[in-house]
């Protein structure tokens, strides 16, 4: 079984105050020379079987369907390792 | 009145409804028809314990699907706050709510300005009306880009608007605004929770219940 991950970030226009305040935090914990940050979401989906680009493809209809909401929210989608050893997609 | 697991408004809204003059027939998010009703509230609360995204999952019950269906035509619908976040998840209204400014949760009395006193729920207000309301949210920030909110502007789609200061970073000060139909609200604010004299900041939220009144018996 591979995985695929589907990493959701808000748009960089959008203002994302989860990111601001654990910006805020790191100075005071003595962590330095941090710009920004910006917060996001990372779904791990466990694929049966092969992933085809059939396959990706249909990934890419749940992170746009129900993952992300496109008004707000960027996503990436890429394959990561395998579980059972078999291949490296 | 839809109750989704996690709503927390709905019993309210079902006592504003009655109070408008109205039969309030209760829904669940599972229900596959709407039971005849004339008009849809979606209440406040936090449905699906706001996973995911506020309103992402909900929008996605079978109640919703006949919502959505009834909506686009001419049904009026009703969605208060996380109501509010369902619609704009569903979209039927554009843009999106997103976490206040401010990363706290602001819950206060609110005084509004009604801008479009053309919806089924706004009839009973004068154009121009201040009321004050209940305000109480955590992800109640409006966005949208430029281009839609200049639209919603120039059809008159903005039906409330914050005033005495933005409680929540939202864009343009927008409380609320409508499809381009007008039968679908979204409202941040609670006017259910401003319907009696005993509690509450007084009972100016009764028009968004008293309006449908003069829409469905006209």
């Amino acid at each position: 079984m591979a995985r695929v991950v589907v990493d959701v970030m808000l748009k960089p226009e959008i203002l994302d105050p989860q990111g601001k305040a654990v910006h805020g935090a790191l100075p005071r914990l003595g962590f330095e020379g941090i710009a920004d940050v910006r917060q996001g979401k990372r779904f791990e989906l466990q694929v049966e079987g092969e992933v085809t680009e059939a396959r990706l493809a249909e990934v890419h209809r749940m992170a746009e369907t129900l993952l992300s909401n496109p008004v707000i929210e960027d996503f990436e989608v890429h394959v990561e390792g395998v579980a059972s050893g078999k291949h490296r997609a | 009145m839809v109750t989704f697991p996690g709503s927390l408004d709905d019993v309210d809204a079902q006592r504003a409804a009655r109070l408008g003059g109205h039969e309030a027939v209760p829904l669940w998010h599972g229900d596959h028809d709407l039971r005849g009703v004339d008009a849809v509230v979606l209440p406040g609360g936090f449905s699906y314990g706001d996973y995911l995204r506020c309103g992402a999952i909900s929008r996605f019950s079978p109640v919703m699907a006949e919502v959505i269906d009834a909506a686009g035509r001419g049904l009026p619908v009703l969605g208060i706050c996380n109501g509010f976040q369902v619609l704009c998840e569903s979209h039927l209204l554009p843009g999106a709510l997103i976490r206040n400014d401010h990363r706290r949760f602001v819950c206060r009395d609110q005084r509004l300005r009604i801008e479009n006193t053309g919806t089924p729920w706004t009839r009973s207000y004068t154009q121009g009306e201040e009321i004050t309301v209940v305000l109480k949210n955590g992800e109640g920030s409006y966005v949208a880009d430029e281009a839609t909110l200049d639209r919603l502007e120039g059809e008159g789609r903005v039906v409330a608007r914050y005033l005495d200061g933005n409680p929540n970073g939202s864009l343009r000060d927008i409380a609320g605004i409508s499809n381009a139909a007008g039968n679908v609200v979204g409202l941040m604010p609670h006017p259910e929770h401003a319907v009696e004299d005993l509690c509450g900041p007084g009972t100016d939220g009764l028009g968004f219940f008293t309006s449908l009144a003069a829409t469905v018996l006209a």
